[in-house]
């Protein structure tokens, strides 16, 4: 439970000073993610505890090597929740790490992501500098959004030191709906069930079956649960789907890798070889699949999105490459905030 | 500072530099849409926060992307800074014109360029106003959640710049929840687009840092909203207090009570009584304080939920909750809380409105303060704000015309934005910063964090021309503001020159 934001921030001054790439690690479950890690290792996973719950406030501000699991064990004991429903890939998994690669779980297209949920943070930039942006307030427009910025820099812009973040009261009510359909029947279903305000916070299509998850007050969830159809299904496939547990994650080191298609909802099934996981209510669609890099990317693309190789395959270029005046903007932005590139360098693309 | 330490040309220079760009300008655009005389230019001169008035070189007009992109080209190419500027309503000085500055009005792109219900968006041009969009997805049961109180008239390329909320954004967020792409061009005149149609985009999230940035980063020249379904049904309370401090304390229990309120604003007695007596809306004109509280939902949701409320308002010692029995009631209830500001404005030749957050809990308190303030400074205070936030509102009545007074206001003003600093909060909660809290960033900010701003905006705009000397204090103005954090003695950046 022990603030190490000295001992984290004495690091980077000293590497800063020395020109000394950091690898920046919370609970170290994340390696498989983005580019081979390279530097030294900067252990961050000690600086944990949570600096304040105010359940009446909806607030909630921890140290970012706090376990994931842990905190959503806290804030289920007040009926609360982070809506963004951070995926725990493994027991040790941060909430630095979730916040850094931005991940968010099934819930995400009705909920919002990661970045939805962050009201504040405290960072140590490249120069060694502990900063605070943001605060635990809902509505804040003092300087620029910075929090937000960290949710998916994957470190390279900053070490997380804590974040503060809105909470939501859990739904009263949670139930699982399973309907037999196809792929493309199913996108069709939830691009016009999307038009309604229906208590959807999940919706999965496994190759088979489409599952739908409805939260929310016990009257308007048996209300939307007739008007869906379908028979009841089994809820735990929300938290091993969340969690990566579901056999369609197995043996990622072995087996083909694991690509994530970031889409458009109501995009078409796509057409590539290997195995496909409808997540997100058709936004994101996870690929097991041997194609080359290419291929995926150009699918993806031609549905309006973008492609990752999640884990496994080749690691040279994991993330969708930048559009043109992205890229050098991004690299000015990196300079701007670790201006010897000594945090995670080359983590997230070869120039940041 | 990015590079704006030019000094102001004399009279004489900015006849000939306007000339110059001018020129440059009428080589691709139809003489009216390059204006140049000072009547021309008077429209220009001010946004909603009219204390501050400037005439800028300049004003252009533009109607396509392309000639934006010229634009900026052929200002940055001269050195010209640009100030960007949607409907003007903005209430931070956010769109004041720079003297020696051309003054980008997005006003004639009021086009919506697509609107589609299966994909619940719309792609629409920065100048379209925000009610416009909901009033356009409203056949299809849509509707743009944000809704500032300026909606009628203030544009959503306004909106991104300032990240605005509005009544319903307790429940359904702010304007960055709830856009998915915006096209913008940047200081070298390119066009680029963050975010997209998927839920996210690769890289950095570009999109969240242009939310808010108030003009400073890149001009705004296209807008994909989310649109949401119109909720089955909506209900609202009102519910009167005979003490400040019980309605600040109810607040805080409603919230706790794992109910999200689509809105749950607050009126204090002054912002009550001036807007009965204009809006004669049967509000309670001796209550301290009231609550409205609205809850939507399904049907059963939106009824299960109204009776939580009223008990909670009850057991926090409300003197009285009413429920609107129908839509009429419910217009009724809220008609008040809209017409709360120029309500405010009959009673007072000026008033002036302030916009700082603070943690909920701390709401009863804050107001005991500012009523004790108010004495202090022999200035009333009307009360309107979006209570579920801790987003204060609170207006300073004042008449200008009286020496002395504005400067007063001000003080006044800056004061209540420091308390919010002390309870844990910020000084603006969804107006900007602008030219108006720029000393207030200084109490808020340590050096270091205002350095990094500066470098976030050297990164995109090194040269600083694109809104220069708004949002983000420099460095000399704080010391000069006496407010530097200074921490064991050292100053920070003992590099920089103070004066
Ligand atoms: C009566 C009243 C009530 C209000 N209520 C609310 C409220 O409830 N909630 C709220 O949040 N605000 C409120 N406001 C403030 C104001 O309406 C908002 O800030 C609004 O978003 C400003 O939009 P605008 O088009 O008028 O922007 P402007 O005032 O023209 O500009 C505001 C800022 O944005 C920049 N800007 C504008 N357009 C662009 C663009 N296309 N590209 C880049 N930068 C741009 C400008 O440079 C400036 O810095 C209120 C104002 C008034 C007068």
């Amino acid at each position: 439970m022990a603030d190490q934001t000295e001992v984290i921030r004495d690091r980077v001054r000293a590497a800063f000073e020395s020109d000394t790439p950091l690898c920046i690690e919370g609970g170290g479950t994340k390696r498989f993610l983005g580019r081979a890690p390279a530097g030294e290792p900067l252990k961050v996973g000690e600086h944990r505890g949570v600096v304040n719950h105010a359940p009446s406030e909806l607030v909630l501000t921890v140290r970012a090597g706090t376990p994931v699991a842990d905190t959503q064990a806290a804030l289920a004991e007040h009926g609360q929740w982070l809506a963004f429903d951070p995926p725990r890939h493994e027991e040790a998994s941060t909430i630095g790490g979730v916040v850094a690669c931005a991940l968010s779980g099934p819930a995400r297209p009705w909920t919002g992501a990661v970045r939805d949920f962050v009201l504040g943070t405290r960072i140590v930039n490249g120069r060694g500098d502990v900063l605070s942006f943001g605060g635990e307030v809902m509505k804040n427009v003092a300087g620029y959004d910075v929090s937000r910025l960290m949710a998916g820099a994957l470190g390279t812009l900053g070490v997380l030191l804590e974040v503060s973040f809105r909470l939501l009261p859990r739904p009263a009510w949670d139930r699982t709906r399973v309907l037999e359909l196809t792929a493309g029947e199913a996108i069709r279903r939830l691009t016009e069930w999307a038009r309604a305000p229906l208590p959807i916070l999940g919706a999965c299509h496994d190759g088979e079956r489409l599952h739908v998850r409805l939260a929310g007050a016990e009257a308007s969830v048996a209300e939307a649960a007739e008007r869906i159809g379908g028979e009841p299904g089994d809820g735990s496939l929300w938290e091993s789907l969340r969690d990566h547990r579901h056999p369609f994650f197995a043996n990622a080191e072995d087996g083909p890798p694991v690509w994530r298609l970031s889409v458009p909802a109501h995009a078409p099934p796509v057409d590539l070889p290997g195995s496909v996981l409808i997540d997100w209510g058709g936004a994101q669609r996870w690929v097991r699949s041997d194609a080359p890099g290419p291929e995926l990317r150009a699918a993806a693309e031609t549905a309006g999105g973008h492609a990752t190789c999640f884990r496994g395959g080749d690691r040279d270029e994991p993330f969708h490459p930048l559009a043109e005046g992205l890229d050098d903007l991004h690299a000015r932005l990196k300079c701007a905030f670790d201006p010897r590139r000594i945090l995670n360098p080359g983590r997230l693309y070869p120039d940041l | 500072m990015a590079g704006t330490a030019a000094l102001a040309l004399d009279e004489t220079a900015r006849s000939v530099r306007r000339a110059e760009i001018a020129a440059e300008l009428l080589t691709f655009l139809p003489r009216d849409s390059v204006l140049t005389e000072p009547e021309e230019l008077r429209p220009f001169e001010c946004d909603g926060l009219s204390v501050y008035r400037r005439l800028p070189m300049l004003a252009v007009l533009p109607d396509r992307v392309e000639d934006v992109q010229r634009i900026v080209r052929a200002a940055a190419g001269q050195g010209v800074p640009v100030v960007a500027r949607g409907a003007g309503t903005g209430l931070s000085g956010g769109a004041l014109p720079l003297e020696d500055g051309l003054l980008l009005s997005l006003a004639k792109f009021n086009r919506i360029l697509e609107l589609d219900p299966d994909r619940r968006l719309a792609r629409v041009e920065p100048g379209v106003r925000n009610l416009a969009i909901s009033e356009a997805a409203d056949p299809h049961g849509l509707y743009y959640a944000p809704d500032p109180s300026s909606q009628i008239a203030c544009s959503i390329g306004g909106n991104v710049a300032e990240n605005s909320g509005g009544l319903h954004c307790l429940k359904y967020g702010l304007t960055v929840h709830n856009v998915l792409e915006v096209k913008v061009v940047d200081v070298a005149g390119r066009l680029l687009t963050l975010g997209g149609e998927a839920l996210d985009t690769p890289g950095y999230d570009l999109l969240a840092l242009i939310t808010g940035s108030e003009g400073m980063l890149g001009v705004i020249v296209e807008v994909t909203v989310r649109l949401l379904p119109k909720p089955e049904t909506a209900r609202v309370l009102l519910a009167a207090f005979d003490d400040l401090g019980r309605a600040g304390d109810a607040v805080a229990n409603v919230m706790a009570s794992g109910i999200i309120p689509a809105g749950l604003e607050m009126m204090d007695r002054p912002a009550i009584r001036a807007t009965e007596d204009f809006a004669h809306c049967g509000y309670p004109t001796d209550a301290a304080a009231i609550l409205l509280c609205e809850v939507d939902g399904t049907e059963a949701e939106a009824t299960a939920q109204v009776e939580e409320v009223r008990g909670v308002l009850e057991r926090s010692g409300a003197s009285e909750v009413r429920v609107a029995h129908d839509e009429a009631e419910r217009a009724r209830f809220w008609l008040g809380r809209k017409s709360a500001f120029p309500a405010v404005g009959r009673i007072s030749p000026d008033y002036y409105c302030i916009d700082g957050t603070i943690p909920r809990k701390r709401l009863a308190e804050v107001l005991q303060r500012m009523r004790q303030l108010s004495a202090e400074y022999g200035l009333d205070v009307a009360n309107v704000f979006h209570a579920g936030d801790g987003n204060l509102h609170p207006l300073i009545l004042f008449d200008a015309n009286r020496p002395g007074e504005i400067e007063r206001t001000e003080e006044f003003g800056g004061r209540i934005l420091e308390i919010c600093i002390e309870v844990g909060g910020t000084v603006t909660g969804e107006h900007g910063v602008g030219v108006e809290k720029l000393d207030q960033m200084c109490v808020q900010f340590p050096a270091h964090e205002l350095e990094q701003f500066h470098a976030i905006k050297r990164a995109w705009d090194p040269r600083g021309l694109l809104n220069p000397g708004k949002a983000v204090p420099t460095l000399q103005r704080c010391a000069e503001f006496g407010a530097m954090h200074v921490h064991q003695g050292n100053l920070p950046f003992p590099e920089l020159e103070r004066y």
